[in-house]
């Protein structure tokens, strides 16, 4: 097994998967602490649906480089959604719930009536649940993977105390003169370019787990913020690895599969939890 | 000095009123006390008081010597940070953000006054635990620690013994009056009106028509109205 391994790790593929699904796991587990106690793992989800109907429209203009249409598209959306969701909490959730099946409806329909692909269902699934694309990342893609990836862990490290207060007590942070809608916004344009990304690791419908997944994981082990943060990163890198490798080895496809380890190491740290219930910082 | 003059102010949101013709001035050092009745705008005002929301009308004139990151804040608890992940020092530390500016990370002063506003509220030893595993009246010292952080010289209060047992709340507001005699201007909101004006020097009271005054003139205005026997808003 370890030989067929190496094998494969012989082939520029399978390192450029395993080196884009790192640097996807880091991004989106560390936004996915915020996100969850802020209370916002929804917006995950509902971008997704976003960025598969803007990816949709990139499809049928058969752009080479989809992520020029849909990184904006998805931007502007989760702006939108940040907006709504901080004056009221239900018409956020209602405004939330409306764009993502629309966009879903809407990124399927179109794909039905132009595409000229002979293989329809299979190009949606693999959108949906990533099956196989991230076997088939070109340089660029990694490039660009890359180069997104370093930018969100810089603005993390860089915004790590503010986003601290932003999340902990947004209106201690303001009262203290801190700009917090700018933060506010700043995450929200993070979050659509970690989920744009993501979505050619996971595809569009897992990159949730992604986000939740890890940081509730962490959670039940720590009970600091720094603590959380790092076992949550830890966390997902370590199940994306294990996802990317098993899925080679065993041939099942990459994002259920990266979503499966996931959802076990959350059962693991569940357990772990419960035996022990002690508190660590 | 002045530290705070309040000229016909109206508080509220957007298409909707809260109270109206708020006009008060505290002195450095002043401990006002403000009350009335549930939905009589006392938490509106305290926000409106610290910039958080906008006034509807009327002016707010701070001090000359009072800076805006100088302002320290003692909220109501949320309940995102009923269940939230962080240590005690992370919570009190996040109160000398204003102070960095630009700078993302604390430096070694910040850090000092963190440890020693912890230490002045008697927690110094719990820097290392779990901001919600403390009981009630730990996680308001905790808190008045990080505002202390972020406070020179006034501190705002929003129903700060809300939610704690008889014992707590005199210790809260023992530690509110040792800081009122250590020159921190109050301002604190209240519905335990009784226990509250002990210590206050001034009294805001919202309803329908606002009162504002020192404690003792207050304190006249209701036996009159006892005397007077009509209970009214009269003055």
């Amino acid at each position: 097994m370890i030989d067929q391994l190496i094998m494969y790790l012989q082939h520029s593929f399978v390192v450029y998967a395993l080196i884009v699904g790192v640097l996807i796991a880091l991004c989106s587990a560390l936004l996915g602490v915020t996100l969850v106690l802020k209370r916002f793992s929804f917006i995950g989800d509902g971008l997704s649906h976003v960025a598969f109907g803007a990816m949709a429209i990139a499809s049928v203009l058969k752009m080479t480089n989809q992520m020029i249409l849909t990184l904006p598209i998805t931007i502007l959306c989760a702006v939108l959604l940040l907006r709504t969701g901080q004056k009221t909490r239900v018409k956020g959730d209602a405004a939330l719930a409306m764009i993502s099946v629309g966009a879903l409806a809407f990124g399927y329909m179109i794909l039905n009536v132009f595409s000229t692909s002979s293989n329809l269902s299979g190009d949606v699934c693999s959108t949906l649940f990533g099956s196989t694309s991230i076997l088939t990342l070109t340089k660029l893609d990694v490039a660009m993977c890359i180069i997104l990836s370093l930018i969100v862990i810089l603005l993390f490290v860089l915004m790590y105390h503010k986003i601290f207060a932003v999340t902990f007590d947004e209106d201690f942070a303001r009262a203290g003169g801190m700009r917090t809608d700018m933060y506010n916004l700043i995450l929200a344009v993070v979050i659509a370019v970690v989920i744009v990304v993501a979505m050619s690791l996971v595809g569009a419908l897992l990159i949730s787990a992604l986000v939740v997944f890890p940081a509730l994981s962490a959670m039940r082990l720590f009970r600091s913020f720094r603590g959380v943060t790092i076992c949550s990163a830890i966390i997902s890198v370590a199940c994306a690895l294990l996802g990317i490798i098993i899925s080679i080895l065993a041939g099942t496809p990459v994002g259920s599969t990266i979503v499966a380890v996931d959802a076990a190491a959350f059962g693991l740290c569940c357990a772990y939890d419960r035996i022990s219930g002690g508190s660590r910082i | 000095m002045d530290a705070i003059k309040v000229q016909n102010l109206s508080v509220g949101y957007e298409d909707r009123t809260v109270a109206e013709q708020i006009s008060f001035s505290l002195n450095m050092g002043d401990y006002l006390c403000i009350i009335g009745e549930n939905g009589s705008g006392k938490s509106t005002l305290l926000k409106t008081l610290l910039q958080l929301q906008e006034p509807l009308g009327g002016e707010i004139i701070y001090g000359s010597d009072i800076r805006r990151n100088e302002l320290g804040y003692l909220p109501q608890q949320t309940d995102i940070q009923r269940d939230f992940p962080a240590s005690v020092r992370e919570v009190v530390l996040s109160g000398c953000l204003s102070r960095c500016r630009w700078r993302p990370f604390y430096n070694r002063d910040e850090k000092a006054r963190a440890a020693d506003n912890l230490a002045r509220m008697g927690m110094g030893d719990f820097s290392d635990r779990c901001y919600r595993e403390l009981s009630g009246g730990q996680q308001q010292r905790v808190l008045l620690a990080r505002a202390l952080c972020a406070a020179d010289q006034v501190l705002f209060l929003d129903e700060p013994v809300t939610g704690l047992d008889p014992s707590a709340t005199e210790d809260m507001y023992e530690i509110i009056r040792q800081l009122n005699a250590e020159g921190l201007t109050i301002i604190m909101v209240s519905h335990d009106v009784a226990a509250s004006l002990e210590d206050a020097s001034h009294v805001l009271y919202m309803g329908e028509r606002v009162f504002f005054g020192t404690k003792d003139e207050y304190l006249n205005r209701e036996k009159a109205q006892a005397l007077s026997g009509n209970g009214g808003d009269d003055v």
